[in-house]
């Protein structure tokens, strides 16, 4: 059981989303994230799954997706060389003085952007793999985090390859 | 200038549609405005929930597809269990449903109900239509989609001002299917084609197991021919009865949960299992791991999703059943036998054949193979569920495909009645008898009203033991006789059915069996007959639970 990166190309319509994900919850599988947005092709959208599961389950998963009539691809693109991002906005307790200038180095360190300045709190933007968001978040909870947003992993090929629809 | 109503009625001519059933409301009026003189015969049945079973029963009778037609709301909401009927049996249908005008859309508006998201899982896919320019195109999709690949329903959700609203008259172009994310696989990989014949040639105790979809894909004569040039015995499933006629000496009958003890024997023992449309389901292998434990699988599916997923297989070969088997039969060299597995084969078959007792008192057994030899391979037999199905499965020599509709996967009580009303109409000269329990016909017995009001010559054989037999017999088996609210009353359906002016007959004495049977066949229109059938008798032989399919119960009963 480990995580998959599935990359799903749909066609943009209405209703596809539940579609995908109504998918997911009657087959029981576990979608860990989800980011959905438009892509290069001006009818699709591009949907980057995360979901755990063993070899069997994510065979399934791909099948079972294969089957909606708005999907048109889906990659497994887990063991291909990939750039994977996440974006996360962190709102943390920065009161004036030491604390304050703490989080402001952590930010520096992990080339974070503070977004957003209040009288006791700061706002940083942070983008990176899952593993690097995770190690900012732990930093900072020593300060009291008061709310945290996190998009789903994206991911795209490295190189010239593309994930698309195959004619 | 022209409503979308009228452009409705006009796509489902162009697909060929010929009969629909459906049920009118508020939000479909203008619908049904265009049918009341359009060439299209329109069934009004008595419930929507008999509308997609009919429609169900048309489409299995003649490989066509069936068209039904509800309002929004409860309309809507009573065709759902007949759609899932149809998924699970990959049936391809069309459900129409009115749905509130698109201003009101989400609204909780008056018979509102979100159909599309409600058939979500239940549908291979659906359209909620926004604006009447789209509607020629999605009609058009909407058949093609559940016709082609593995079949399956499509709901096209239409709402009222999509129906009312007027279009300039447009030359008529059908528009190309576009869709980009729907190639259904046909030709079967070559090179798998190939290993499956070499595992054939190879093979020396072969066994096929022949699904619903061998019949979905018109693949009977290729999979009797396999069958009779490489020597190989035939199991079918539920669905896949008639696929090989009942007498022809490689078949072996059913296999699973109620299947013949010689089947079962087979495939435990088989060295080679080619599955052909079928999809490993739980009432067919009992206990997955010792499923054919010493066989090679070969797997011929039109579904790649149905390709592993319940037991790994060897050889996958996707695409359609029919083009697969002639591809193989094409590389196959005649055989000149195949012993000593035909003779094994053969002693299972005499040392263990479907009996019943025959005591002079009236069991169902007895009524079914009466019917069967009376028809003789006429006709198309529909069943309910529960015991009066696995009884017809058993006992009824079953000789063509698409004689036998009967709800296997959902397993839905009340399939019966309306689905014969449609397989009528798909097989008019045939007749058409559903076999029925006392339980099920009462969940659709409101269709008297319909064969009454059409005429339409549907013969009901009730095995009436005044009880939900199949339920009463795993409470006897498995819950130490404690029935539970599964004891019926007695009701006199001849008198039901005298009150919707069909004619009807009782019977307790298995005497009279006979010409009860003759007399619903000499009779034009619908006949009942209720059958008083000994109140305890059970389906034998059976796998238990969780048992392997060769560790049968109830088999040697004398």
């Amino acid at each position: 059981m480990k995580p998959h990166t599935l990359s799903v190309l749909v066609e943009n319509k209405a209703g596809v989303l539940s579609r995908v994900t109504g998918l997911f919850s009657r087959r029981g599988f576990n979608i860990e994230s989800l980011a959905v947005g438009t892509c290069e092709e001006p009818d699709m959208s591009r949907i980057t799954i995360v979901v755990i599961g063993d070899d069997r389950q994510l065979e399934q998963v791909d099948k079972q997706l294969n089957k909606l009539i708005d999907v048109i691809k889906v990659s497994d693109i887990t063991d291909t060389e990939t750039v994977e991002r996440e974006l996360a906005l962190i709102k943390v307790n920065a009161e004036p003085g030491t604390s304050r200038a703490e989080v402001m180095q952590i930010a520096s360190i992990f080339r974070a952007q503070i977004i957003d300045v209040g009288s006791r709190t700061v706002v940083l933007e942070v983008t990176g793999d899952s593993d690097k968001i995770n190690a900012l978040e732990k930093l900072l909870r020593q300060y009291g985090i008061k709310e945290l947003v996190r998009t789903g992993k994206i991911a795209i090929l490295r190189g010239a390859k593309v994930v698309k629809a195959s004619k | 200038m022209k409503t979308g109503a009228r452009i409705l009625i006009e796509g489902l001519q162009r697909e060929g549609v010929e009969t629909i059933f459906g049920y009118p409301g508020g939000v479909v009026l203008p619908i049904y405005d265009e049918l009341y003189d359009s060439s299209l015969q329109h069934i009004l049945v008595r419930h929507e929930q008999a509308a997609a079973h009919a429609a169900d029963g048309y489409a299995r009778a003649s490989g066509r597809v069936g068209v039904c037609l509800a309002t929004s709301g409860p309309g809507a909401c009573n065709l759902v269990t007949g759609i899932a009927t149809a998924y699970m049996d990959s049936v391809p249908i069309i459900a129409l449903t009115g749905q509130v005008p698109t201003n009101l859309l989400g609204n909780d508006a008056f018979q509102e109900a979100d159909i599309t998201g409600i058939t979500l899982p239940i549908t291979k896919h659906n359209y909620l239509v926004k604006q009447t320019k789209d509607l020629t195109r999605i009609i058009h999709e909407a058949f093609y989609i559940a016709r082609t690949g593995r079949p399956g329903p499509v709901l096209v959700d239409l709402p009222k001002d999509v129906s009312t609203t007027q279009l300039e008259e447009e030359t008529e172009t059908i528009p190309a299917i576009v869709l980009p994310g729907y190639k259904p696989t046909f030709k079967g990989h070559v090179k798998q084609i190939e290993r499956a014949v070499e595992l054939i040639e190879r093979a020396e105790r072969p066994v096929i197991y022949a699904g619903g979809g061998v019949i979905a894909a018109n693949a009977s004569a290729e999979l009797v021919e396999l069958a009779m040039r490489e020597f190989i015995p035939v199991t079918t499933t539920l669905m896949g009865l008639g696929a090989i006629p009942c007498d022809h000496p490689m078949n072996l009958g059913m296999l699973g949960m109620h299947g013949t003890e010689y089947a079962n024997y087979a495939v435990t023992e088989s060295d080679l299992l080619i599955a052909i449309g079928a999809r490993f389901d739980d009432r067919v292998t009992g206990r997955i791991q010792t499923f054919a434990p010493h066989a090679t699988i070969i797997h011929i599916d039109v579904d790649p999703a149905e390709i592993g997923k319940n037991k790994p297989v060897d050889v996958p070969i996707v695409g359609d059943a029919k083009a697969i088997l002639q591809g193989m039969l094409g590389r196959l060299k005649k055989r000149a036998e195949r012993e000593p597995w035909l003779s094994k084969v053969r002693y299972w078959k005499e040392k263990h054949p479907l009996r019943y007792r025959q005591d002079g008192k009236l069991r169902p057994q007895y009524i079914i193979r009466k019917l069967s030899e009376l028809l003789d391979g006429r006709g198309v037999i529909v069943s309910e569920v529960g015991q009066n199905q696995m009884w017809t499965a058993q006992h009824f020599c079953f000789r063509r495909p698409r004689s036998w509709l009967t709800s296997g996967g959902l397993g839905t009580m009340g399939y019966g009645f309306p689905a014969a009303m449609g397989a009528h109409f798909a097989q008019p000269n045939e007749p058409v008898f559903d076999i029925a329990g006392d339980g099920s016909f009462q969940m659709n017995i409101q269709e008297l009203g319909t064969v009454a009001a059409y005429n339409i010559p549907v013969k009901v054989a009730i095995l009436n033991n005044m009880y939900l037999g199949m339920v009463r017999q795993w409470q006897e088996l498995f819950y130490d006789r404690r029935y539970s609210y599964t004891e019926l009353p007695a009701v006199d359906f001849v008198k039901i059915a005298n009150a919707y002016g069909i004619d009807g007959m009782q019977v307790e004495d298995i005497g009279d069996v006979e010409e009860a049977l003759k007399t619903a066949l000499a009779t034009d229109g619908p006949f009942i007959m209720d059958f008083r059938i000994e109140r305890e008798e059970n389906v034998f032989p059976m796998v238990p639970a969780g048992a392997a399919i060769n560790e049968m119960i109830g088999g040697h009963e004398s």
